[in-house]
């Protein structure tokens, strides 16, 4: 038990002021090495937290102090870990998931936001921050009617600082794009690896698609999309190296199964691949329990595994440890190693969201595309 | 060709100290500018030339360079092929520096620790020895490489580098003082030594920053100490146009080195000393007067202690 709440225990009767001293003192969750204690004031019949650790219940209940409203909860999280987690309360019967009110810090995302728990030695990396000695980049709106999918897409287009028409760039292709650029600071980041010389200027189209599920799980539209139709294009109107070695196509999760599949159907065109917690599920015996809607992707799978060809050069893979999903990206390294593409894996004391895909992308990026960092002092 | 009166600045991007310096030298007059580190930028000047109240006249010489590539393809090709074997001799010292260099931390590391004393100091400097050994080897090799391909192909006689070379010789001429900005350290180094620049100046002062100092020296060190990828071992990379001589010039050390380790900033000076390891990061300065060195209050060096101190402490 943290040596703070050892001094409450001690007292007979907690009054208010005890309580309001205590969350004055210090901030929350506390984290004291590898062991972290949730706390949570008010009125409950039970208090849960909720998380996503994979391994983990993950529904732990709060103990209540004496008889006082205070509620806290102490768990075990390695150093260096990111958790995003919420409360859960119950009253009157009905259960309500809340952040965490003790806790300012937030991880966003397409469903909302959650509380996020940096455990200890966890620093949000510098270079995700806006930095402002770092020249800005440009992000254009282009649209494309496509044949593959009988509509009009969107795309985003970010054009590096100092961009040139006189000479030509790397193209980076960015599944669930603007989701990239809201909730992983991809903007951000490129600016400032960029600036840094740390990856090489680069073009990014920023994809998106209104039926992901379907689309970024092995759909043959979608590589004739990617390949066909939105490379075309960016060919046409921007200033492109022409070759694959200066292509790379990146997703997280089902964005990641779009990538590796899209390569593995059109081998030769995509020279760079980055998969971040790709949702990589197969089985090896019996049908999957994810749903439907993995139907197609452990069929991709099956099949990918037993024919992997050479989808691309170099593969950038990440994966959260926390994440159900690490068992099967662990399992596909030495598949991919064994096409005799050069792999990078890295696993990291995170979950399944988008700032451990923030996190990694300066790994990832500067190891895919690197920068003049040696070369260039201005 | 050593020269006599050579002005090394921090970089200028944020804070400029580049007129400051113009001016107290007594510099009146046309300054020609080299801002071939910058590629395809290289006439992108305006803030340069602002700063300089229009005083500047661009060399030109990453243009030039492009213009001799198109005019005499066989020497183009030469260059590229030279390129192409520095590059490799560069691979090849990287594999051999990369396990020395462990070595010599690892060494560095056990100084500390109970047992060793009265051990260690020997095998410590047995260690650096042969980083330096290495570095001497690998800049004979890249100097060799230089000196066959000079021989060979004799570039500043041939027609177009010899025609840009008496256009350059006349900018210079009318010029008070050449000012080398940085950007790509081998493609600015690259062009000043195709045109052969600094041997078509007479005795007007030389003002260099971040990549433009590097190329002044007398050997080119890249350094990087927290790159994304690999170990961040600094590598001799090239010879140097040798203007002045006993300096490693490093800008931005501020952002590329662990300055506060002092371990790190021990072996960096034991290996590259009695060179100056001259941390060049804004509003710093360094005068190289008639062979002597003097650092403008402010400007530090790294030392064999592992401290930062000022230039002439």
């Amino acid at each position: 038990m943290n040596g703070a709440l050892r001094e409450l225990e001690s007292k007979h009767v907690l009054h208010a002021a005890d309580i309001d001293a205590f969350l004055r003192s210090r901030k929350f969750p506390i984290v004291e090495g590898r062991t972290v204690t949730f706390v949570f004031v008010g009125a409950a019949e039970e208090v849960r937290l909720r998380h996503w650790i994979s391994g983990l219940p993950t529904s732990q209940k709060f103990q209540r102090f004496h008889d006082s409203p205070l509620w806290t909860l102490s768990i075990d999280i390695p150093e260096g870990s990111r958790v995003e987690y919420k409360l859960e309360l119950v009253r009157g019967g009905h259960h309500q998931l809340i952040q965490d009110p003790l806790n300012e810090n937030l991880a966003r995302d397409p469903y909302g936001a959650n509380s996020v728990v940096y455990g200890a030695g966890y620093a949000q990396p510098d270079w995700a921050q806006h930095d402002h000695e770092a020249r800005l980049g440009e992000i254009q709106e282009q649209s494309l009617s496509s044949s593959a999918f009988g509509d009009t897409r969107s795309v985003l287009v970010y054009l590096p600082a100092r961009f040139r028409t006189s000479r030509r760039y790397p193209l980076l292709i960015a599944h669930d794009g603007p989701d990239y650029l809201k909730f992983a600071s991809l903007r951000t980041v490129l600016d400032n690896l960029i600036h840094r010389l740390e990856v090489q200027p680069m073009i990014v189209a920023l994809i998106q698609s209104n039926n992901r599920l379907i689309e970024y799980a092995d759909d043959e539209r979608h590589a004739r999309f990617l390949v066909d139709e939105l490379l075309p294009m960016m060919e046409a109107r921007y200033p492109l190296v022409p070759q694959p070695a200066a292509r790379c196509l990146m997703g997280a999760s089902f964005g990641g199964v779009a990538s590796l599949a899209a390569a593995w159907r059109r081998p030769g065109v995509f020279g760079n691949l980055m998969l971040q917690s790709g949702s990589f599920v197969f089985t090896d015996i019996g049908h999957h329990d994810r749903g439907p809607v993995f139907d197609p992707v452990v069929r991709f799978m099956s099949d990918f595994r037993a024919r992997p060809g050479r989808p691309a050069d170099n593969v950038y893979l990440s994966c959260g440890i926390y994440e159900g999903l690490i068992y099967y990206n662990r399992s596909i390294v030495p598949l991919l190693q064994s096409t005799g593409m050069q792999v990078k894996f890295t696993e990291a004391r995170d979950g399944h969201n988008w700032e451990n895909w923030r996190d990694r992308l300066r790994e990832g990026l500067s190891w895919l595309a690197p920068g003049q960092l040696w070369m260039v002092y201005e | 060709m050593v020269r006599s009166n050579v002005v090394l600045l921090g970089p200028q991007r944020l804070q400029p100290t580049l007129k400051d310096a113009v001016d107290s030298l007594g510099v009146r007059g046309r300054i020609a500018s080299v801002t071939a580190g910058w590629e395809e930028r290289e006439r992108e000047d305006q803030e340069l030339a602002a700063h300089l109240h229009n005083r500047t006249y661009n060399l030109g010489l990453f243009e030039r360079t492009e213009d001799v590539y198109r005019c005499d393809p066989e020497l183009a090709t030469a260059m590229r092929a030279r390129h192409d074997r520095l590059r490799k001799l560069q691979e090849l010292y990287r594999v051999r520096l990369s396990h020395l260099m462990e070595a010599a931390r690892e060494l560095l590391r056990r100084e500390s620790l109970p047992g060793y004393a009265g051990l260690i100091e020997p095998e410590v400097r047995g260690a650096i020895d042969a980083v330096r050994r290495l570095d001497d080897e690998h800049v004979q090799r890249v100097r060799e490489v230089h000196v066959e391909f000079a021989q060979r192909w004799k570039p500043q006689e041939r027609e177009h580098v010899a025609r840009h070379r008496r256009e350059i010789k006349d900018v210079l001429d009318s010029s008070s003082a050449l000012c080398i900005a940085g950007g790509h350290v081998a493609i600015l180094l690259n062009r000043l030594r195709l045109f052969g620049v600094l041997d078509l100046l007479r005795e007007q002062p030389i003002l260099a920053w971040s990549a433009g100092a590097m190329v002044v020296t007398e050997r080119v060190v890249v350094f990087h100490d927290r790159p994304p990828q690999g170990a961040g071992d600094a590598e001799v990379l090239e010879v140097g146009l040798s203007a002045v001589q006993g300096v490693v010039a490093l800008p931005h050390a501020d952002k590329r080195l662990h300055l506060d380790d002092r371990t790190r900033v021990a072996l960096f000076a034991r290996r590259f000393e009695p060179a100056v390891c001259a941390a060049l990061w804004p509003c710093t300065r360094m005068d190289w007067r008639d062979g002597r060195w003097s650092g403008q209050s402010g400007t530090r060096k790294l030392t064999t202690s592992g401290e930062l101190l000022e230039v002439g402490a």
